[in-house]
């Protein structure tokens, strides 16, 4: 597969480099993980195989061989040789033809999985791009025109027909085309509510910075990118400071800065920090906060660590069903 | 061992140890990290110390918070405040001063130190691996000789080169690689920290100590074509 054209930021990405953070590896992977692991359901592979995220805009690609694809994540419009592909289908491309993907309609953060996943060499047992310490993905850095990536081979235990049966039958269930997640209204605004679990630290908040965080609405700034969403809106108050002794973060942690605005942890985070992180966005979340786009609002909500455990279980499940529709068609 | 637990959301637990950075603290978070290593206990993926506290990160498919807390807790009450499990001493070569390490001359004016002051006190005693963060393989090292706290620089360098050996306010470090930083840098280590191809030399509660070598070592070590390791 060759890139045409790459869009703004379009990089190789899988589930993360898993079991690296002690020796200060950030973990990386898709930001938005479900819709990773749809697109590659979809076209048979593993969930965890390594596809393309694209930022903002999709790229261009050409095939030099017959290939089977999926677009999944950020609402996409594309052509194949200039005919329209729709979302969450397997599309079969001829050697030889052009998929061009434009600007996201709705979204941030769109994925190509190909069948047979992006086959560029693992580091550290996993393909994801690593874009600060330059490992991983292609020569671990965003792809650009001309880049070639080799497709791995084809999985077996699924068929096209079981395929486009399976997305046949989200076509008729859409509600499973991403995690269940919380939304509020405001006037004519939906809101996502994003879900966390307080804490480690938020005994380090006053009552009514807790409050404030978890009643204000947050602006995305436009410095958010794949280490984290940078957001602007109610100051949060801290009892002494925001400092902490540094220690370890996860995807999906709320950093309050010395500024008492919040910073919510994406893939590419550090693996440590030293302010303070008044709560944790649970896992399947993360997903929504990963579309979400500078300028958009969004809201926290706490949960209690075992409902958000149950809904990481949901989430699983809701997967694993859609696994079982593209064997058993 | 008293432990505190709180949820770092739905796939982390954070074991709290303390608030201050000290040899005990550090060597309670070892001695945890090493006995929940050991237990293998289901679902947990990894570990990660820091200077009072152990991440401890969980698949909540596999296992969940409550569950893993009991085992936590269970963990550390078979350890007493006493039980430091003994890290590794890892010796790092570095070349001090000259174009290796330029700061030398202004920590040695600091401390009212000559140079060669300064790297006897900076290579004779081993300093504690706290945690691993920042970059792959940078090491939050304890045990800084109080004569040797230099503030760090006014302006932080655009780079500093992979290798170098410094000190910023009261911690030392090397940094594995090239990178930006406002560290006074006294040395350099010809070794090759930062690959992802092979382990780490170290990793967090073991023990750097650093070495003096001549510049002709540290040629001789640099030149090494597979790159030089402890």
């Amino acid at each position: 597969m060759k890139i045409l054209v790459p869009g703004p930021l379009t990089t190789v990405q899988d589930m993360g480099r898993r079991a690296h953070a002690a020796k200060g590896y950030p973990e990386c992977g898709a930001c938005d993980k479900y819709a990773l692991a749809l697109g590659n359901l979809l076209c048979g592979n593993e969930e965890g195989q390594a596809a393309l995220e694209m930022t903002l805009s999709g790229a261009t690609v050409a095939f030099e061989k017959p290939a089977l694809f999926v677009l999944s994540g950020a609402q996409a419009n594309a052509t194949l040789d200039d005919r329209p592909v729709p979302m969450h289908e397997p599309v079969r491309a001829c050697a030889g033809s052009t998929l061009q993907i434009g600007p996201f309609a709705e979204g941030l953060r769109g994925y190509l999985c190909v069948r047979g996943g992006i086959a560029v060499p693992p580091v550290l047992g996993n393909r994801s791009t690593d874009l600060k310490c330059h490992i991983g993905g292609l020569q671990g850095r965003a792809l650009r025109s001309g880049d070639v990536l080799p497709i791995g081979p084809e999985p077996s235990g699924t068929t096209a027909e079981s395929l486009r049966h399976a997305a046949g039958i989200l076509r008729e269930k859409p509600w499973l085309l991403r995690p269940r997640t919380a939304h509020a209204y405001l006037e004519n605004q939906v809101i996502p509510l994003l879900r966390a679990v307080p804490g480690p630290q938020q005994d380090a908040f006053t009552e009514e910075g807790m409050r404030a965080f978890f009643s204000g609405l947050y602006g995305v700034t436009p410095d958010s990118n794949r280490m984290g969403i940078k957001l602007s809106g109610p100051s949060v108050q801290t009892i002494d400071g925001s400092d902490i002794l540094s220690d370890g973060i996860v995807e999906g942690s709320v950093q309050i800065s010395a500024n008492g605005q919040p910073i919510l942890m994406l893939a590419d985070h550090q693996t440590t920090g030293g302010y303070a992180k008044i709560a944790t966005v649970i896992t399947p979340d993360l997903s929504a906060a990963a579309q979400l786009r500078p300028g958009q609002t969004a809201a926290f909500r706490a949960i209690d660590v075992r409902e958000g455990v149950r809904l990481c279980r949901e989430t699983a499940q809701q997967l694993r069903y859609i696994k079982e529709l593209t064997i058993h068609a | 061992m008293h432990i505190d637990l709180h949820p770092a959301g739905t796939a982390a637990a954070l074991a709290v140890l303390g608030t201050e950075i000290s040899e005990t603290i550090g060597a309670r978070v070892s001695a945890l990290n090493h006995a929940v290593c050991a237990a293998h206990l289901v679902g947990v993926i990894e570990t990660v110390p820091a200077f009072a506290s152990l991440l401890v990160r969980y698949d909540p498919l596999l296992t969940d918070y409550d569950a893993l807390c009991a085992q936590l807790r269970r963990l550390a009450s078979g350890l007493n405040d006493e039980a430091a499990a003994q890290g590794r001493t890892v010796e790092i070569p570095v070349c001090y001063g000259g174009p290796y390490g330029e700061d030398l001359p202004f920590v040695a004016s600091h401390a009212g130190l000559s140079e060669e002051e300064v790297i006897r006190l900076h290579s004779e005693r081993p300093y504690r691996i706290y945690m691993l963060g920042f970059l792959p393989g940078f090491p939050y090292l304890g045990g800084l000789n109080e004569r040797l706290f230099t503030p760090r620089l006014q302006a932080p360098r655009t780079r500093s080169p992979g290798g170098a050996v410094g000190s910023g306010g009261q911690q030392a470090g090397s940094c594995p690689r090239e990178s930006p930083g406002g560290w006074q840098l006294i040395g350099r280590t010809p070794l090759r920290l930062f690959d992802p191809d092979r382990p780490l030399p170290y990793a967090a509660g073991d023990f750097i100590r650093f070495v003096p070598i001549s510049e002709r070592e540290f040629c001789a070590l640099e030149a090494k074509k597979e790159g030089a390791r402890p």
